[in-house]
C-alpha cells in the first residue's frame, strides 16, 4: 500500500491552523473505490473535547473518511492516529473498545432486537459474552449481576433519549428518528471517548433534533466526550460546532470557526458551482 | 392462514416446556390411535414399535435443530453441510469405541467406553467446523455454504474410500470401514442393557401385554434421547438468553453494526459454529448410528435438508420452536404417512396402478381410485407434502411456528428495575 502521491492540495491553507492536543489525526486519507476516488488526501484533525463539524457537498466523501476512521473500510492510503497511536486499518471492533465509535448515516438498528436488547448489546467486555460463563451454573453468579448492571444502565440511558416507552419493541418498528435516537443509546452504552455521528439529524424531526443536540452538548460538559458531527444543515452545524472542516471532493477544503467558514469563498463556490 | 394461526395462539399460551410435552404427547396419542385401529390383539406391541420408532426420529430431529437453530436462527450461519458433521461425530465414536477384537472381516476400533466415544465424537465435529468455518468466516456468508456443502462431501468420500477402510497407526488398527461401514457397541445396547437390568419389572410387565423386548428397547431409547434433547435445549437456552446470546443475534441482523460496537464477530461465529457442529456430530452417532453401525450411506445430503426443513417449520431463531418443528417433521409429516401407507386400506378398492388411472376415476366421480392410489404410494408422496407445507409456511407464516416469539438474549428479566427492590429473576 503506498503513500498517496498526490499530496493534500490545500496543505497550506489547512495546517495552518493546527490544534492543540487532537484527539483524532486524520492524515493523507485516501480511498478509492475501482476508478473512483471518494477521499483524496483528507487531512485535518479533531480536538479533545470539541464539537467539531464536517460539512461538504453529497458525494464530498464523508461518509467515507468515516468508513476509513473506524475500520469499516481499509484506507487506500494515508494514516488515522487516535489518542496519540497509530488506528489505520484496524477493525471496527478494536476502534470501539479504545472508545472510537461512530453511528451511521442510515439508521442501522438491529431490527428483529428488541430496543432494549439493542442497547444492552453495546457495552464492551461485558462477562457473559464467554459461553462458558453463560452456561456453567457456578460461573453464571457473575453473568446475572453483571447483566442486572448492564439492563439498569440500559434503562437509564433509554430514558434519558426518551425511548424508554419503545424499550420491549422490535427495532425495526420505530420511526426514523426513533431509530436515530436508538443508535445514539447504543453507541453512548460503549461508554465512548469519541463519537463519530453521520448525519444523525436526517428525518428527525425539529422537536427531536433540538433534543438531541441538547443531549450532545451535555454529553460533552459532563463526560468530556469527543464528537465529529457530519450535518448538511448549516445552520446546525454554524450554531453547535466549535470547529468547522469542509470537505470538497475527497479532500479537505477549509477549516476554521463559523465565521471564517462562512466568510471563505471557496465554501461558497464549492455548494453554489456544483462541479468546480 | 386462520389454521397455523389458531395453532400458533393455543401454542402461545402454553409454558415452553408444557408445550413440548403436550405436543410430543399428542404425536405419541395419534400413534396410539393408529395402532390400536390397525393392530388388533397386537395393538401393544405395534403401538410400542411405532411410539419407539417417532421417539427415536423426533429426539434425532430435535437435537440436529437445534443445532442448526443455534448457527442458522441465532447467527445466521447457512450450514448445509449438518450431514458431513454428523457423520465426522459418528464415525470418531465409532472408531474409538469399536471392539480391538471384531467379528471376522470387521473392522477393529480402538476399545473405549461410550462416553469417551461420545466426547470424542463431539470434540471432533467441533475442530472438523472450525475448520471449515476459519477461511469461509472471513469472507462472505454465501461462502460458508459452499464450503460446507463441499466438507460434508468430502467427508463422506473420504469415509467411503477404501484407503481408509482399516489401517494401522504405531502398531494400532483401526479403519472406517470404507464402504462397507463400520460396527461398535451402540447406545441402543446401552439402553437394552439398562432396561433389561434395572429396568426388569417393566420388562415383564411389557411382554405380559404382548410388547416386545426390542420395541421395549427402542422405546427406552427414544426417551434417553429425549433426555438427551432435554439437556441440549437447556444448554442452548442459556447459550442463547445471554450476552453471547445478544451478540449472535446482532450478528445475524447487522454483521458491521456489531463488530462496530466493539464485538470480534468472527471469534463469535467461530465458536458457534463449532458448538453446533458438536451437537450434529453428536446426533450422527446417537440417531444414525443408534443401532451400532454407521455407513457413509447413512450421511447422505438429503438429511441436511430434512433438518432445515424441520427448523423452518418450528420457526427459526426459537429453541422451543426448534423442536416443535423436528417433532411435526419427523413425527407427522414423515413417519406418520409411512406408517398409514402400510396399514391403511380401502376395503376393496385396489390401488391403480399410475396417477392417470386414479385421476380418471375422479371423471366419473368416484374419488376411491384416487385415494387408494395416494394411501398406497404415501411413502413418496409424503415429499410431496413436506414441500406443500414448506410452501405454505414460507409464504404465510415465514415465521414458522413459534418464530415469531421473541425469546430474549438476556441473562435477566428485561424490565425496568423497581426503585428499592433488586426483584431480577434468573430466566
Ligand atoms: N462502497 C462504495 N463503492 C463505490 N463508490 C463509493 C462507495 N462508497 C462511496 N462511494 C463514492 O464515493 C464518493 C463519496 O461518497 P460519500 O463518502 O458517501 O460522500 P458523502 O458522505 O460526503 O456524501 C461518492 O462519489 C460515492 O459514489
Ligand atoms: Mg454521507
Amino acid at each position: 500500500m503506498s503513500e498517496p502521491d498526490a499530496a493534500p492540495r490545500q496543505e497550506t491553507a489547512v495546517t495552518s491552523d493546527a490544534i492543540e492536543s487532537p484527539l483524532l489525526e486524520v492524515d493523507g486519507l485516501r480511498k478509492e473505490f475501482g476508478g473512483v476516488v471518494a477521499v483524496d488526501g483528507a487531512t485535518f484533525s479533531v480536538a479533545e473535547g470539541s464539537l467539531t463539524g464536517l460539512i461538504g457537498p453529497n458525494g464530498a466523501g464523508k461518509s467515507t473518511t468515516f468508513n476509513c476512521i473506524t475500520g469499516i473500510h481499509e484506507p487506500t492510503g494515508g494514516r488515522v492516529t487516535f489518542d496519540g497511536q497509530s488506528i489505520t486499518g484496524l477493525p471496527p471492533y478494536t476502534l470501539a473498545n479504545r472508545g472510537l465509535v461512530r453511528t451511521f448515516q442510515i439508521a442501522r438498528e438491529l431490527s428483529e432486537m428488541t430496543v432494549i436488547e439493542n442497547v444492552m448489546l453495546a457495552p464492551g467486555g461485558q462477562v457473559g459474552e464467554s459461553v462458558i460463563r453463560s452456561v456453567t451454573p457456578g460461573l453464571r453468579g457473575d453473568v446475572i449481576e453483571a447483566e442486572t448492571a448492564v439492563r439498569d444502565r440500559a434503562w437509564e440511558t433509554l430514558e434519558f433519549f426518551e425511548i424508554n416507552h419503545l424499550a420491549h419493541e422490535n427495532a425495526g418498528n420505530l420511526s426514523g428518528g426513533q431509530r436515530k435516537l436508538l443508535e445514539m443509546a447504543r453507541v453512548l452504552m460503549t461508554e465512548p471517548e469519541m463519537i463519530l455521528l453521520d448525519e444523525p439529524l436526517a428525518g428527525v424531526n425539529p422537536t427531536l433534533e433540538e433534543k438531541l443536540l441538547e443531549r450532545i452538548h451535555e454529553l460533552r460538559r459532563e463526560q468530556g466526550l469527543t464528537f465529529l458531527l457530519v450535518e448538511h444543515d448549516m445552520d446546525v452545524i454554524m450554531n453547535n460546532c466549535e470547529h468547522i472542516i469542509v470537505m470538497h471532493q475527497g479532500s479537505v477544503l477549509a477549516e476554521g470557526d463559523a465565521e471564517t467558514i462562512k466568510s471563505d469563498e471557496r465554501v461558497l463556490e464549492a455548494y453554489l458551482g456544483g462541479d468546480v | 392462514m386462520s389454521t397455523v394461526d389458531s395453532v400458533r395462539n393455543r401454542l402461545d399460551t402454553l409454558p415452553d416446556v408444557g408445550l413440548v410435552i403436550g405436543f410430543i404427547a399428542s404425536i405419541w396419542a395419534v400413534m396410539l390411535v393408529l395402532a390400536i385401529a390397525v393392530g388388533g390383539a397386537n395393538w401393544a406391541n405395534l403401538a410400542a414399535g411405532f411410539i419407539g420408532s417417532v421417539t427415536v426420529l423426533m429426539g434425532g430431529y430435535a437435537i440436529l435443530a437445534l443445532a442448526l437453530n443455534l448457527q442458522w436462527g441465532y447467527t445466521g450461519l447457512f450450514n448445509i453441510g449438518i450431514a458431513g458433521f454428523m457423520a465426522v461425530g459418528a464415525y470418531t465414536t465409532a472408531v474409538l469405541t469399536a471392539p480391538t477384537d471384531p467379528a471376522a472381516g470387521a473392522v477393529p476400533g480402538l476399545g473405549l467406553p461410550l462416553w469417551v466415544g461420545l466426547i470424542g465424537g463431539m470434540v471432533m465435529a467441533a475442530i472438523i467446523g472450525g475448520l471449515a468455518a476459519l477461511p469461509a468466516l472471513r469472507l462472505k456468508a454465501d461462502y460458508l455454504a459452499i464450503v460446507t456443502v463441499a466438507f460434508s462431501e468430502i467427508i463422506r468420500l473420504v469415509v467411503n474410500w477404501n484407503g481408509l477402510a482399516e489401517v494401522s497407526l504405531f502398531g494400532v488398527p483401526f479403519g472406517t470401514g470404507g464402504a462397507t461401514g463400520i460396527s461398535f457397541k451402540s447406545a441402543n445396547e446401552v439402553a437394552s442393557t439398562f432396561i433389561n437390568g434395572v429396568g426388569q419389572p417393566i420388562v415383564a410387565a411389557a411382554e405380559g401385554v404382548g410388547v416386545s423386548g426390542p420395541n421395549l428397547a427402542n422405546l427406552t431409547y427414544g426417551i434417553l434421547l429425549l433426555l438427551v434433547v432435554a439437556a441440549s435445549y437447556w444448554v442452548l437456552a442459556r447459550i442463547t438468553n445471554s450476552p453471547f446470546g445478544r451478540v449472535l443475534k446482532a450478528i445475524r441482523e447487522d454483521e458491521t453494526v456489531t463488530q462496530s460496537l466493539g464485538k470480534d464477530t468472527r471469534r463469535f461465529k467461530i465458536k458457534t459454529f463449532m458448538i453446533g457442529c458438536a451437537l450434529m456430530g453428536l446426533a450422527g452417532v446417537l440417531f444414525r448410528g443408534q443401532a451400532g453401525y454407521v455407513s457413509p450411506q447413512q450421511f447422505r445430503p438429503t438429511i441436511t435438508f430434512y433438518v432445515f426443513a424441520a427448523l423452518i417449520i418450528g420457526g427459526s431463531g426459537s429453541n422451543t420452536g426448534s423442536i416443535i418443528g423436528a417433532a411435526t417433521f419427523s413425527g407427522l409429516l414423515f413417519y406418520l404417512p409411512a406408517r398409514l401407507g402400510e396399514n391403511v386400506s380401502l376395503g376393496g378398492t385396489r390401488a391403480p396402478g399410475n396417477i392417470i388411472d386414479a385421476v380418471a376415476g375422479l371423471g366419473s366421480l368416484d374419488p376411491l381410485p384416487l385415494l387408494a392410489y395416494t394411501i398406497s404410494n404415501i411413502s413418496t408422496l409424503r415429499f410431496v407434502l413436506i414441500g406443500v407445507v414448506l410452501i405454505y409456511i414460507i409464504q404465510n407464516q415465514p415465521d414458522g411456528l413459534l418464530g415469531h416469539r421473541n425469546e430474549p438474549a438476556t441473562s435477566v428479566s428485561l424490565d425496568r428495575p423497581q426503585s428499592g427492590s433488586g426483584g431480577e429473576t434468573d430466566e
